[in-house]
């Protein structure tokens, strides 16, 4: 409660409405991945600054964006990530919270500081990240190891056909047969369209499902061997069973960086900057991704919970940073190739 | 009393028309504009672009990879399979709905009405929690499934993600809308005639055909337009028990308005589809004012 | 004298009973179970009883939902009641206003969900349950309307006409004879329309507002980390819930009778 006036009076200083701020209702409008934030910590926040946080849930980028865009949601805070951002901010979806001049922003990491999606941290906030990679479990394969490239799972050996689980995501599947290919991620060239859809096309039949739901139950029940899947969802697997495995593939990781954002027509900016402060403390940082599995983009090490520290899939070796390779926003004509694409894939 | 009064009746009728007209009629009139434009920079629609029938044609032609235009089958493909699934679905529900049906109707009037809400109280559950409950009865190591491998002698059989388990899925949860029209028109029917019928010498096939049959057919009609349209634009089912290998309309509607982030498109795709249910409804009318000059 | 009885009904018929009621023993027998992962079972437990105590989110959800459906269903009663009243006698154009009356059954939901938003939005209507309440009645209307219609065809008009004759006025013949008459058809009118709501995704998602997530939407988008335990126990008590009050119903609509 101590540093809750000196916060208070620190934003006052750069916000330029601050004469509406002190009869700002103790509320907190948070939007937020459902099962993305722990609720212990939600009470903790509310310990501590008085303000009672109503948090509602959703699925995707696209249907926040698509909220947002027809002016339907009155929202404090939400969440969208990183390849978003851009085009939202360019739509005039977002608000400046310039969370650079934050008390706590000292605690972010280096690499998150200055994002090429936001550059000096005027809009957003770090929350966590991750990588889409490969889970499998080293029980089923042969041999108990894989390679750490795409090809196992789009040329997977014999033995594991119609044991793969594949993303239901378009976006992540084309992008991450453009990276085994090496072709551009968002490629406007037919021709490179067609490669991709061959590729996808050959893996289908050695596909169990394609599935983006129930995922961690998925690999931890053993119905599947290998799972196209996120970094946080292999842990959560790996902490049921143990010989889940995760895979960096060498030829490029998708990595996408969540961030806490504030959105045009929030009715409680101060109460979202206080909150945004808070969470970038590391030990509330650290919280996250002790409950959830996703790292946080915080210096929080000593915060960590020690199964954690050991699990690859959280806490990423450092050599493999090379590895890691940014969503990039693809143009309508990109878009519309992608589209074909996955529609022709699946009609 | 017997005659309402024009007044009156508007003033009965009037609010809920109102309410659908502006909450239905007008969001209809809004797609059906949007179905003309084009998509919007990141999402949504672009409300500058001049209006065209590009998304409509779309459906049927499309660029292919090498850059020709060509016709495109993927649409059509897609609107065949949900077609046949629905058809698929509506004919199952009428073929266990009709027995179903005659059994209630037989029952003493406070077993009806146990019957009545033991097919309805399933549905109080979340579709999505339905949906998943299958998933775990039908899975691999499940004991239907073991128990489906130890009598079928030609192989393993693979009890999900393909076309049938998406029959399963479907038929379950449409199958209380087929049910109940039909049990609805038997409550009604007085039982002597068939007795009667058997009387004169009727045997059970022909009390089937000439007398149930025909009993039954508007509870039919009525249950397979409730039954065949909602299938025709689900879009859980075929992603959850299909494993997402083939879509259906409803998953390529709900596509565009998410992941392709192409509104117009969507709405495009909707309006074909309400027009084909329009010519279905049509249709069933038409077959039905014949019906009744036959008689 | 069991003519009804044809060969097989009432086997076919237990075999549907089975059919019906086997997802629903699983999902509530995985409600005890201990292990998060809903597809494992391990042992015993009443761990997501409590634990749905201490979740907000979804003590909240489900707050929200039965708010709104019941809201959505009494108003779609109410105004399919009037309506089918209205549509009593024949009258030009009857088929048009019936036709558009049904119209909400064949319409793709996320069409009209999103158009309903952009709308809202165009007339400066906030989004939550303000908002989500008169959608839902919209879309709930035919499922009311149908039964109250059908029950009405099969009424005796000269039951009201006798009451008119002995000097009752409209209001004393319509509370004392039409609305008992009615009442089995309004109740599965309701019933029906309130299911229908309580259900509802796609247009309680676009036009939810802060605080006003339903069950369905918290579900829909938990249902990336998987349908947990919890899930599972919130929908077993929503079962029973629902058992609780269509049997009251039904009672209530039994002594009416």
């Amino acid at each position: 409660m101590k540093w809750n006036g000196f916060l208070t009076a620190s934003i006052l200083a750069f916000t330029v409405a601050g004469a509406a701020m002190a009869e700002e209702e103790k509320v907190l409008y948070f939007y937020n991945w459902t099962d993305y934030y722990p609720p212990e910590l939600l009470a903790k926040f509310e310990a501590e600054t008085g303000i009672k946080v109503i948090q509602d849930g959703y699925d995707s980028n696209e249907t926040l964006i698509a909220k947002l865009q027809a002016g339907g949601a009155a929202y404090d805070v939400i969440v969208p990530t990183d390849y978003v951002i851009a085009g939202m901010i360019t739509d005039g979806l977002l608000q400046p919270i310039n969370a650079a001049e934050m008390s706590n922003f000292q605690y972010v990491k280096d690499a998150f500081k200055d994002p090429e999606f936001d550059p000096g941290r005027i809009y957003t906030a770090p929350y966590t990240w991750g990588v889409t990679g490969i889970a499998y479990d080293s029980a089923q394969v042969p041999g108990g190891k894989l390679d750490d490239s795409w090809s196992v799972f789009f040329e997977p050996p014999p033995e594991l056909e119609g044991k793969i689980a594949a993303l239901d995501i378009g976006s992540e599947l084309i992008q991450a047969a453009a990276l085994y290919l090496g072709l551009p991620q968002c490629t406007e060239s037919n021709d490179d369209a067609a490669k991709i859809y061959a590729l996808l096309e050959a893996q289908k039949p050695k596909l169990k499902m394609y599935s983006a739901d129930s995922t961690v139950d998925r690999m931890a029940s053993g119905e599947v061997a290998m799972h196209h899947l996120w970094s946080g969802a292999t842990a959560r697997a790996h902490e049921i069973k143990d010989t889940v495995r995760f895979i960096y593939p060498s030829e490029g990781t998708p990595m996408f960086r969540d961030n806490f954002a504030m959105p045009v027509g929030a009715p409680h900016p101060e109460n979202a900057r206080i909150f945004i402060n808070w969470m970038m403390a590391p030990e509330n940082a650290a919280a996250v991704t002790n409950a959830i599995a996703y790292a946080n983009s915080i210096e929080s090490a000593e915060f960590l919970d020690d199964k954690w520290k050991d699990a690859e899939s959280v806490n990423m070796p450092p050599e493999f940073a090379d590895r890691l390779v940014p969503t990039e926003v693809c143009s309508p004509a990109a878009q519309e190739l992608r589209d074909k694409i996955w529609t022709r894939l699946k009609g | 009393m017997s005659a309402t009064s024009p007044f009156r009746r508007a003033g009965l009728v009037g609010p809920a028309l109102l309410v659908v007209l502006v909450l239905i009629g007008v969001p209809l009139g809004i797609m059906a504009w949007v179905s003309l434009l084009g998509r919007g920079a990141t999402i949504g629609v672009d409300w500058t672009s001049a209006p065209s029938f590009a998304n409509y044609t779309k459906l049927v032609w499309e660029e292919d990879f090498d850059g020709t235009l060509l016709f495109n089958p993927t649409y059509l493909s897609i609107l065949w399979r949900s077609v046949w699934q629905a058809a698929a679905t509506t004919a199952i529900c009428v073929g266990l709905g009709l027995p179903v049906a005659l059994w209630m109707s037989s029952l003493s009037r406070g077993a009806r009405d146990m019957a009545v809400l033991l097919i309805t109280i399933p549905f109080w559950t979340n579709l999505l929690v339905r949906n998943y409950a299958w998933l775990i009865i039908l899975r691999e190591d499940g004991l239907v499934s073991q128990t489906a491998n130890a009598i079928w002698p030609f192989g393993p059989v693979q009890l999900l993600y393909n076309d049938a388990a998406i029959l399963i899925g479907l038929v379950y949860s449409f199958l209380p809308f087929m049910i109940l029209p039909i049990y609805a028109g038997f409550e009604k029917f007085d039982w002597r005639l068939l007795e009667a019928a058997y009387d004169l010498g009727a045997n059970r096939r022909r009390a089937l055909t000439r007398v149930i049959v025909p009993l039954a057919m508007p509870g039919i009609i009525a249950g397979s337009m409730l039954v065949f349209i909602p299938s025709l634009g689900s879009f859980v089912t075929a992603a959850i028990l299909g494993g997402g290998k083939s879509m259906m309309m409803g998953n390529l509607i709900q596509l565009q308005f998410g992941q392709s982030r192409n509104w117009p498109f969507g709405a495009a795709i909707s309006v074909v589809l309400l027009a084909l249910m329009m010519l279905v409804l049509m249709g069933i009318a038409l077959w039905k004012t014949r019906q009744e000059a036959k008689r | 004298m069991n003519l009804r009885r044809l060969p097989l009904t009432r086997e076919i018929s237990l075999a549907v009973l089975v059919y019906l009621y086997v997802p629903v023993v699983v999902l509530i027998v995985y409600s005890f179970n201990a292990n998060r992962t809903a597809t494992v079972w391990s042992e015993t437990s009443l761990d997501w009883y409590r634990k749905i105590l201490v979740n907000p989110s979804i003590r909240d959800a489900t707050w929200n939902s039965l708010v709104l459906a019941t809201a959505a269903g009494i108003g779609a009663t109410l105004l399919a009641l009037a309506a089918a009243l209205g549509m009593k006698s024949g009258f030009r154009g009857k088929g048009a206003v019936e036709a558009v009356l049904n119209a909400p059954l064949i319409l793709p939901e996320v069409v009209v969900a999103v158009a309903t938003l952009m709308l809202f939005v165009a007339i400066g209507i906030d989004m939550g349950l303000a908002a989500m309440i008169p959608a839902h009645i919209a879309f709930c209307i035919p499922f009311a309307y149908l039964p109250i219609k059908a029950r009405l065809q099969g009424m005796n008009p000269s039951l009201e006409e006798a009451a008119q004759d002995l000097y009752a006025n409209r209001f004393v013949t319509f509370r004392r004879v039409t609305l008992p008459l009615l009442w089995p058809g309004i109740m599965a009118g309701f019933t029906l329309a309130f299911v229908t709501s309580l259900d509802d995704f796609l247009t309680s998602f676009f036009l939810s507002g802060p605080g006003s997530t339903t069950l369905p939407v918290y579900i829909f988008s938990a249902i990336r980390a998987g349908i947990t335990p919890e899930i599972n126990a919130i929908s077993t008590i929503m079962l029973i819930v629902s058992v609780a009050l269509v049997v009251t119903s039904f009672l209530l609509g039994k002594m009416r009778r």
